[in-house]
């Protein structure tokens, strides 16, 4: 029996309720944990009673375990950059657009949004002008799936058109892929909601010139890149690889540098000029990675994993790994943010974009305590930032092996959401992003830390079923 | 209105520095936007669209950083351009005491943790019990209103994982030396404790100290465990405990009466775990008890049965003072209770020699003083009906203030019996309280009489000596246990009304 122990030695005790309940205890020489606790689910009673039952539970632990490892062993390789509609051949049979975060009808959209679905049916031919490209939406002339549908991922509007070039990530054990379209760089983008020539001609330089000389220049290797040793290197080097991805890009950079001047007939000394000047390059290569091990993590039957955070600017979801692929939902959240020049918070969309499935995989917020230039994000302090990791470490369900935080000794990056934890805790997910004006054409305005919103968190544990023994 | 630009060459600040020193610039009075950037194209083309680039800002290179104000006047844009770079050479002040980020989930508790301590709102607590045992944990819980159902499941899960559920509405415990809600600063020894009874425990574990004997653990069970519905699962895992426990030498069990299935179960289990048991079930038909197991009626008596068999010789019941009777018109007793334990004992007793005993009286509107029964009364102000909204009165003891006057007051009044409990989360002084009653009025001879008893030890906090002595110095007859209070109550008022009709209890 257990409890013959109880009596044998003071005991060990964790104090939940009344503060300074257990002061006589702890006097009289107990460890006491004080728990700082407010009513778990939001103060539901029923969920609350429910999360009891699923808490410890043999079945979900042993899920989590199953999911968890999967996620971690996936090894991501970038081997590929190819048009979208070579990669995902429904984009070539009909008239489709790819977009950020869960399911939203076009009438539905968001400003930024809207615009880039206009940009990008321009780039493909589909209008002559902006107003026609609104009509054609309008009237149905065009197809809307989220990303997260078929193994990509986009910032921001996250828009993905056939004739765009998307990066590969592959898991050679598994053969499993994801992708993710190219980053455009700072300022205005197609992804933040901007339009205008400048915008077109970059994208269309990206299709013709850009995809194809990195194309050759991965071809020209021996060997992938391996796109694990890269990010765990750049959180050596200031880097959450959310949104600080200074150090991830130069790396990568390097490693394509060579094969891009071997391929300058292609456009490959361009893109070097290009990539000089883009400290967002990495993002949409960690963001790949990431989807490919969540991925792994998704489908294990009982496990309360969260395997994808994803925000289309109105509504912001969760996927479980054991819930399917349901979407758990609310409204999108504001951000708390620095603005540019002649912006601030009337003018900021609400939280858009696949760039939290870093997050889900142990990046952005989670791996904030690595990544001192953007602390002022958190209230200016490295401190700050290291609290942020630490409390994100109450959220997870283990940590990661190769992804190590300088700033807490060096410990694994928190990992893995437990959908279980973030109800009981009530404490949000931490996400750091970037801000996009919420009317059409104009772009980012900022950046900054938002959250992902507990009512997901709440909407899913109802939705789980309860394992027997 | 105007618009600035300053220029620093070769001064480099990461872009967030910058938006944070911009954040503050843009915050003083006067400056109606400002932004930093490093004067790189794409930066002069976002000033510029926002209408802040002037000349200067258009000649910076990409390492040169670009200060642009626009403000209400010259002057002020002058400060704000100074000031802007003040605000990068600001660090951000001193770092926060790092320490743990706190615990926010018990189920985030370390793994070697073994026991929680509850005390949530009713409606969580369950759920936190149940988090607890499915971490392996025992569980203490405090916290009342917790169904009967929920009661159950949790005692279930504990009896099937090996664990025990102490409570709910569990008032005290000892486990190893370490005290639980309220407890009492006893000495170690043989005797072990477990029950129903917060107070009743509170107080035999006091009585065995005073009499020389020590306490190896007490365990609290919950007010209802003995009921037919939770069958006595804690108190039984709690007798295992005992039973297995090598400092344990003497087992006592302390409750108001079990439900009579219950009670043999309990007792049978007792009388098989190999070291001798007494059992108090206060009220309870005294049927005989199995080898092994000595029934008792009192509190008193339990004490006294458990030290004998501790120590190893007969204790001798304590000599009680013979307090004056009061006179006519002086004939009812008002017992005011704050540990209902102690207010069913007094019932019991005071029923047997007095006959009827009244257990409630109205609620006075507010600001009206109680009205009190033409009758003995006993309450227990610790009830869930004196103390909505009101914390128990072991920790407000003004609570019994107005019940205590209203007695005092009442010329029928013959006896008033008040408890006192110290220790571990008693009030500071519960005695004081008391004693600005008593001291507030003449206490002429043929007032009524104050009998109280302190339950607590030399040790408590709050130290027993000290708290008879402020009792008595007020006029109160301190008696050494509430058996021994509401006996002697019951003495003085026989004297006056020796009429009972039914004499039942003679042995009690």
């Amino acid at each position: 029996m257990t409890t013959s122990g109880l009596l044998a030695a003071a005991p060990r005790i964790v104090a939940v309720g009344v503060d300074g309940f257990a002061a006589p205890a702890a006097d009289a020489g107990a460890t006491v944990h004080q728990v700082e606790w407010r009513p778990p689910a939001a103060g539901d009673e029923d969920l609350g009673a429910k999360l009891a039952r699923l808490t410890s539970h043999p079945a979900i632990e042993r899920a989590n375990t199953r999911a968890l490892d999967a996620v971690l062993a996936v090894r991501p390789l970038l081997v590929d950059v190819a048009p979208a509609q070579d990669l995902i051949p429904q984009l070539a049979e009909e008239r489709l657009l790819l977009h950020a975060g869960p399911p939203l009808p076009y009438e539905r959209m968001c400003g930024p949004m809207r615009a880039a679905v206009v940009g990008a049916a321009l780039l493909e031919g589909w209008a002559e002008t902006p107003e026609q490209a609104e009509r054609l939406a309008a009237d149905g002339g065009i197809h809307f799936e989220p990303c997260h549908h078929h193994d990509a991922v986009g910032p921001m509007a996250g828009i993905i058109s056939r004739s765009m070039p998307l990066l590969v990530v592959e898991d050679r054990d598994t053969g499993r892929r994801a992708y993710s379209n190219l980053n455009e760089g700072q300022g205005r983008c197609l992804r933040y909601g901007a339009l205008g020539d400048d915008v077109m001609t970059r994208l269309r330089w990206m299709g013709e010139r850009l995809g194809p000389s990195l194309r050759a220049a991965l071809r020209s290797r021996d060997e992938p890149v391996d796109l694990r040793g890269l990010t765990a290197q750049a959180l050596q080097m200031g880097d959450e690889c959310h949104s600080r991805n200074t150090a991830a890009s130069a790396l990568l950079t390097r490693e394509l540098a060579a094969g891009l001047a071997r391929s300058a007939d292609l456009g490959g000394v361009e893109a070097l000029d290009f990539l000089s000047g883009n400290n967002y390059w990495f993002l949409n290569f960690s963001m790949a990675a990431s989807k490919l091990a969540m991925d792994a993590g998704h489908g294990v039957e009982h496990s309360t994993l969260v395997t994808a955070f994803a925000r289309n600017g109105v509504d912001v979801g969760i996927r479980v790994s054991g819930l399917g692929d349901a979407w758990f939902r609310a409204p999108a959240a504001a951000v708390d943010g620095l603005y540019f020049a002649g912006f601030g918070p009337d003018d900021a969309n609400p939280d858009i974009g696949d760039s939290a499935i870093t997050e889900t995989h142990g990046l952005g917020g989670f791996a904030i305590a690595a990544a001192p230039a953007i602390v002022g994000f958190v209230g200016g302090t490295p401190e700050r930032a290291r609290r942020i990791s630490r409390e994100m470490a109450g959220l997870t369900l283990g940590r990661h092996r190769d992804y190590q935080l300088p700033g807490l000794d060096f410990v694994g990056s928190p990992v893995g959401i437990d959908i279980r934890k973030v109800v009981d805790t009530g404490l949000e997910p931490v996400v750091t992003t970037g801000i996009s004006h919420r009317e059409p054409g104009i772009g980012q305005i900022g950046a900054g830390l938002t959250h992902a919103p507990l009512r997901c968190f709440t909407e899913a544990l109802a939705a789980f079923h309860e394992p027997c023994d | 209105m105007v618009l600035r630009n300053a220029v620093h060459t070769n001064l480099y600040a990461d872009s967030v520095t910058l938006m944070r020193a911009a954040a503050r610039i843009a915050e003083r009075p006067g400056v109606l936007t400002a932004s930093l950037v490093m004067g790189t194209t794409a930066n002069q083309d976002v000033l510029d669209r926002a209408g802040l680039l002037a000349d200067e800002g258009r000649s910076a290179g990409p390492n040169d950083l670009v200060v642009a104000v626009r403000c209400a006047d010259d002057e002020e844009a002058t400060a704000a351009l100074a000031a802007a770079l003040a605000a990068l050479a600001e660090t951000p002040g001193p770092a926060a005491p790092e320490g743990e980020v706190p615990l926010r989930a018990l189920a985030a508790a370390p793994d070697d943790t073994d026991l929680a301590l509850i005390s949530t709102p009713g409606p969580y607590a369950a759920a936190e019990a149940l988090k607890a045992l499915r971490r392996d944990m025992n569980v203490f819980l405090f916290s009342d209103h917790v169904s009967l159902a929920d009661e159950l499941t949790l005692k279930q899960e504990a009896a099937w994982r090996g664990l025990l559920v102490m409570g709910p509405d569990c008032g005290t415990s000892l486990v190893a030396g370490i005290p639980l809600g309220f407890a009492n600063a006893v000495r170690r020894g043989g005797i072990g404790l477990a029950g129903a009874s917060g107070t009743g425990l509170q107080q035999v574990s006091c009585l065995v100290h005073a009499m020389g004997a020590g306490v190896s653990h007490l365990i609290g069970t919950g007010s209802r465990d003995l009921s037919e519905e939770i069958g006595g699962l804690s108190t039984l895992a709690a007798l295992d405990l005992l039973a297995a426990d090598p400092t344990t030498e003497v087992v006592v069990l302390v409750s108001k009466p079990p439900a009579p299935r219950v009670a043999r179960r309990v007792l049978e289990r007792a009388a098989g775990i190999g070291k001798p048991v007494v059992a108090c079930f206060l009220g309870a038909a005294s049927g005989t008890a199995p080898p092994g197991v000595t029934q008792v009626a009192t509190l008193d008596e339990a004490a006294r049965a458990a030290a004998s068999l501790a120590l190893g010789h007969p204790v001798p019941a304590a000599e009680t003072a013979t307090p004056r009777p009061p006179r006519e018109p002086r004939r009812w007793v008002r017992g005011l209770y704050a540990g209902g334990t102690f207010a069913y004992e007094a019932e019991l007793l005071l029923r047997a020699r007095l006959g009827a005993v009244a257990r409630e009286t109205p609620a006075p509107p507010p600001g009206a003083p109680p009205a009190l029964p033409a009758a003995h009364l006993v309450l227990d102000l610790g009830d869930d009906a004196y103390t909505t909204g009101r914390p128990h009165p072991m920790i407000d003891p003004t609570v019994r203030t107005a019940y205590l006057t209203a007695a005092l007051d009442d010329p029928s009044t013959a006896v008033v019996l008040l408890d006192v409990v110290i220790g571990h989360g008693a009030a500071p002084d519960p005695a004081g309280e008391i004693v600005r009653v008593l001291a507030g009025r003449p206490t002429p001879d043929d007032g009524p009489l104050v009998l109280a008893f302190v339950v607590g030890t030399d040790r408590d906090p709050q130290q027993l000596d000290v708290q008879k002595r402020l009792l008595a110095d007020a006029g109160a007859v301190v008696m050494g246990s509430g058996t021994a209070a509401a006996r002697a109550a019951a003495d003085a008022v026989a004297v006056i009304a020796p009429q009972v009709e039914v004499r039942i209890g003679e042995g009690v």
